[in-house]
């Protein structure tokens, strides 16, 4: 396979995922603001979503106002912005189309018909009223888009690329989005009853869409220590970071296998692993969540460069 | 005459070279008046660069050189016997039909003031048209290094009434194709009279006559080549017959140091006695 | 029950009908079609072509408009009625077809190498040598086979019950073979009952007889099985989908100039496994962007130094470079000479009608009858640059009269071609469309043209532009067998 094509297939699965991400955290923004109560109003809520979803903050410099709509169509529709839903929608579908013979049929026609129809929506259409709507067909088409290439695609090198690009992107979106809120997840914050730490606790739970989940694995209250537990060191929560890495190793190893190369991306993989299984909450908070979840991330991007240069992608 | 002849460039890259290829020009071509007597390239990659004999007669290397390179040096070097042909090359083994050569390149299109300086030059003969033409452009384009640059076409050069041999070639190229005459630019080595101040390396150019082929004519030094002249390449102008073209992925600075040597050998008694010219080399 | 209204002919038709003669009756090849078609109502016609046209935008089938956004990539309209060749026909079109592109291979190895036929004053000297097209870089070079043009697209018209004339040949990068695969594809999805009815030469082994193709030009010193890709300007590229879908047929890779280096003077692709040596290299790219090296200095499409490796023998480029000059259109009015000249043999297939503005008594009936005339620039392409004398005002005819006194060298003009109809779908139901035929040809150790080819058709009424980029169609090519 092109080390070209390795690229493409690797960064169409990595903007589907973050069209997801970004779409689910535009919801929880969304929530938020149409909540009362919630400290200092939606200026800051908005602050951490953009944060979260990895976007330049065109509003924190006053350049926009920061309005819920003003945010919202930052997100979902300005091209300008390398992580608007519609930026992502047509990165994924361009690397698509450049490696269109590496695809079967059903996973081109998830990303070109998302694609099509998502350009041909306006904006305007999209008031508070129909928001969620959107968001949902955001979220629906990346599920289509998974579901075929897991039902139609041939386990091969290519297939490993994009499920690395999944698990990559979508594991640095969920350190990100605890990174974040890292602050009111210090158990030291928590105390039982405090509503607006458990409002917090929740937002976060759905950022991942873990908030039901969450319930049936821990059958009790939020607490920080157990939403960290969740979405950090859980294998069977599928956006926890253990759950992405182990992933990603397996993928890793089907491709040493598959080119008899990539030494260098695996053995970061099996590090980064490694830490992840020997890790306990209190541990992990002990040293400090911010630090832990940093360290992550670099080494999310030292993976990924590790990646691009074991298998040629440029 | 004997002549040996050392070609050294050297390219040096603020960075490693990266993705690099050169295609080089750089072997003396079997025409008329002059035979290889020896001749040695090295560039790094040269040992499994592929080669072959391009339509213009010209044999072509291409390397490429180790992407980590910061410093490519290219020798050309070896010993070339000449006779005196009066400038006549002959009718060659290249491929290429004269009439070909009377395609224009952007760096030989004729203007008008090079098309009336060519109408003057018309006679009723084409070798004596030839001369005439040659003589115009000496007189009318001086030499002098710097004016010009690589890039300068026929038409800048005549209009500047200045440059360096590969604008005379040029503009004298640019004349014999408006007067439909198959001409053809070739680099080569000069062997500088002592104390004359030109550089070694030099370039002039060839026009094509019924029944004695193709001959030389330097306009920069107003004569035809004689057996102090070595003939490299051959092509429809400087950027074709270039003897080293080269592309590299990577940007960044690089520079080009260029030093060429010409020396005449002894070699009247060493013919007859054996052994002896080797020592020379 | 559409048909019979619409579809008939009066016997006033100044042209060529494909299925029905002037006194109405359909000819022989057309007789189930016809029958078929008044068992059609035009609802279930309708509801074929909104399957047929999901068809093909599911599968990506679409051709990118230049300076149109992304989104406004179009699905070229596809007619439901194919258009029926029979088997008579077709040995004729075979022949001559077969005999034209031998002669113009010959022609390329000649001008390449001694140019006997412009020593022998068969063709001038200078419509050779100082051509834009013709590449001196080629000169003295002998290919694998001896094979310049490998892939071939002839455009042929037809005005007549034998009256098939060559409009162009296409010896670059033809495109549209794509189109021939889909259609026919389709068709057999949507109308299986017509397929059983007729005996139609089938045109799926043409990815299979390309590959064998490639293969067969592989350089001399390859000794094993010769890795194969296709080089594609990229996903840009109005073509783009068929480089995409030829590459993935013949199960070889796509490649862009970016994704190649050479190294040690061979030609690598850069694979997540390493470099992997290439030695056929089937480019959709011209001959001007393929190397910056060598041609154009300021393409990134290409890869510097690949023309020298072709050249060295190292790799093949298919179609050859050069191979212009024998499809530019001032040789053009010189191929029948050149099939005299080449195989000793008239012409079977004839060239429309030619007028060299070179030439003095040329170029003086030209300027005569400009108003009749098609008048085109020799390097033009596209449409630009001509002029249609029955359309034009007489300020650009009298304008168009001075471009030609003062560059006729530069000139052609042909006269206006009376396109064949035949039956398309269209909103008033079924009725005749202007069509013409690009048959596609591959030349390796044989000549082999695959059996139809692309029909397009001008879905306008009475249009004889029958280019995609004017809103023409395509349809699906058959070959009737005996």
């Amino acid at each position: 396979m092109l080390g070209r094509t390795a690229s493409n297939l690797f960064w169409m699965a990595r903007y589907i995922e973050r069209a997801e991400n970004v779409a689910r955290l535009t919801e929880v923004g969304h929530r938020l603001s149409l909540t009362p109560d919630v400290g200092s109003g939606y200026r800051e809520d908005w602050y951490s979503t953009l944060a979260a979803a990895g976007c330049p903050d065109q509003f924190g410099s006053g350049r926009m106002p920061p309005t819920a709509a003003a945010v919202q169509k930052y997100l979902l529709f300005d091209r300008t912005n390398p992580s608007s839903v519609s930026a992502c929608l047509e990165a994924a579908r361009h690397n698509g189309r450049s490696v269109r013979t590496a695809l079967t049929r059903e996973v081109w026609e998830a990303l070109n018909s998302t694609w099509i129809e998502f350009s041909n929506f306006q904006p305007d259409d999209f008031g508070p009223g129909k928001l969620s709507e959107l968001l949902d067909w955001v979220r629906q088409r990346s599920i289509l888009f998974r579901g075929a290439v897991q039902g139609t695609l041939l386990r091969n090198e290519g297939y490993h690329f994009i499920e690395t690009g999944t698990f990559v992107e979508r594991s640095d979106n969920t350190a990100r989005i605890l990174d974040v809120k890292y602050n009111v997840l210090l158990p030291t914050t928590g105390t039982a009853g405090d509503e607006r730490g458990m409002h917090q606790w929740e937002t976060i739970l759905r950022s991942a869409s873990a908030h039901r989940s969450y319930r049936h694995v821990y059958k009790a209250r939020y607490r920080p220590a157990n939403v960290l537990d969740f979405l950090i060191l859980r294998p069977e929560m599928p956006r926890s970071l253990r759950f992405c890495q182990d992933r990603i190793e397996w993928s890793m190893a089907a491709l040493a296998a598959a080119t008899g190369g990539g030494a260098a991306s695996q053995s970061l993989a099996r590090e980064t692993g490694l830490i992840l299984r020997q890790s306990k909450i209190d541990s992990i908070c002990r040293v400090g969540l911010h630090e832990y979840l940093t360290e992550y991330l670099s080494r999310t991007a030292a993976f990924a460069d590790a990646l691009a240069g074991d298998f040629h992608f440029n | 005459m004997r002549i040996a002849i050392t070609h050294i460039s050297e390219y040096r890259y603020d960075g490693p070279a990266g993705s690099a290829v050169q295609a080089l020009r750089l072997t003396p071509a079997p025409v008329k008046g002059q035979r290889l007597v020896s001749w040695t390239i090295d560039a790094p990659g040269i040992d499994s660069a592929c080669s072959y004999t391009d339509g213009f007669g010209n044999l072509v290397h291409l390397v490429s050189p180790p992407a980590d390179s910061t410093v490519v040096r290219i020798a050309a070097s070896g010993v070339v016997e000449t006779t005196d042909t009066g400038g006549v090359s002959g009718l060659t083994e290249e491929a290429v039909v004269a009439g070909a050569f009377l395609r224009t390149s952007p760096m030989t299109e004729a203007d008008e003031a090079i098309a009336a300086m060519a109408e003057a030059a018309r006679r009723d003969d084409r070798l004596a048209t030839l001369h005439v033409l040659m003589d115009a452009v000496s007189e009318q384009v001086v030499y002098e290094p710097g004016s010009t640059h690589a890039q300068t076409t026929a038409a800048a050069a005549f209009e500047a009434k200045r440059g360096v041999c590969q604008d005379h070639a040029h503009v004298f190229i640019a004349a014999c194709r408006f007067l439909r005459i198959p001409a053809r630019y070739v680099t080569g080595y000069l062997l500088l009279e002592d104390g004359a101040e030109a550089p070694a390396h030099h370039a002039w150019a060839e026009a094509y006559v019924d029944d004695l082929g193709w001959v030389g004519f330097d306009a920069a030094n107003a004569l035809c080549p004689t057996d102090r002249y070595v003939r490299l390449g051959a092509g429809l102008d400087a950027a074709s017959a270039a003897p080293i073209r080269g592309i590299r992925r990577m940007n960044g600075e690089e520079s080009l140091t260029v030093d060429v040597d010409v020396q005449a050998m002894a070699q009247s008694q060493s013919q007859s006695q054996s052994g002896g010219s080797q020592s020379q080399q | 029950m559409l048909k019979t209204q619409v579809y008939t002919s009066d016997g006033q038709s100044p042209f060529f009908d494909e299925m029905l003669r002037p006194d109405g009756t359909p000819r022989p090849a057309y007789a189930e079609i016809l029958k078929w078609l008044g068992g059609q109502s035009r609802a279930s016609f309708k509801a074929k072509q909104e399957e047929a046209d999901a068809i093909f935008r599911r599968l990506g089938i679409t051709f990118a408009v230049y300076g149109a956004a992304e989104a406004n990539e179009r699905v070229i309209p596809f007619d439901l009625i194919p258009r029926i060749i029979s088997a008579a026909e077709w040995r004729f079109l075979e022949r001559g077809i077969e005999q034209r592109v031998r002669a113009l291979n010959a022609f390329l190895y000649d001008i390449y190498h001694r140019q006997e036929i412009v020593r022998a004053g068969r063709i001038p000297s200078a419509m050779v040598n100082e051509n834009a097209a013709f590449l001196p870089e080629m000169m003295g070079f002998d290919p694998p086979g001896n094979v310049y043009a490998h892939i071939i697209g002839v455009d042929l018209v037809r005005t007549g019950e034998n009256g098939f004339f060559v409009l162009e040949d296409n010896l670059r990068t033809p495109s549209g073979v794509s189109y021939m695969l889909e259609n026919r594809e389709a068709m057999m999805h949507l109308f299986p009952e017509l397929f059983a009815a007729h005996r139609v030469a089938p045109v799926e082994r043409y990815p299979e007889l390309l590959r064998q193709t490639l293969e067969s030009m592989a350089p001399r010193e390859c000794d094993g099985e010769p890795t194969i890709a296709v080089l594609t300007p990229g996903v840009f590229n109005s073509a783009y989908f068929e480089h995409a879908f030829l590459a993935d047929q013949m199960g070889v890779e796509l490649v862009q100039g970016s994704d190649l280096i050479i190294e040690d003077g061979a030609l690598y692709m850069r694979t997540t496994r390493g470099k992997e040596r290439l030695h056929v290299l089937y480019r959709r790219l011209d001959d001007a962007f393929l190397d910056p090296l060598n041609f154009r200095p300021d393409s990134l499409l290409g890869v510097p130094g690949l023309f020298d490796l072709y050249r060295a023998g190292k790799v093949t480029i298919v179609n050859a470079p050069g191979t212009g000059i024998a499809d530019d259109k001032a040789v053009y009015a010189y191929v029948p000479e050149i099939v005299s000249f080449y195989t000793g043999e008239k012409p079977i297939l004839d060239n429309v009608q030619t007028f060299r503005c070179s030439i003095d008594d040329e170029r003086g009936h030209v300027l005569d009858k400009l108003d009749e005339l098609v008048v085109k620039e020799v390097h033009g392409s596209g449409g630009y640059g001509m002029l249609i004398g029955p359309h034009a005002t007489k300020k650009e005819l009298s304008d168009f009269a001075e471009k030609i006194r003062a560059n006729p060298a530069n000139y052609i003009a042909q006269p206006t071609l009376s396109l064949s109809t035949c039956p398309a779908f269209c909103p008033e139901g079924v009725a005749p469309r202007h069509v013409d035929l690009r048959p596609f040809v591959l030349v390796g150790d044989r000549v082999r043209v695959t059996p139809g080819g692309l029909t397009r058709v001008a879905m306008k009424k009475g249009s004889l532009v029958v280019n995609s980029s004017q809103g023409g169609g395509t349809k699906d090519t058959w070959v009737l067998e005996d």
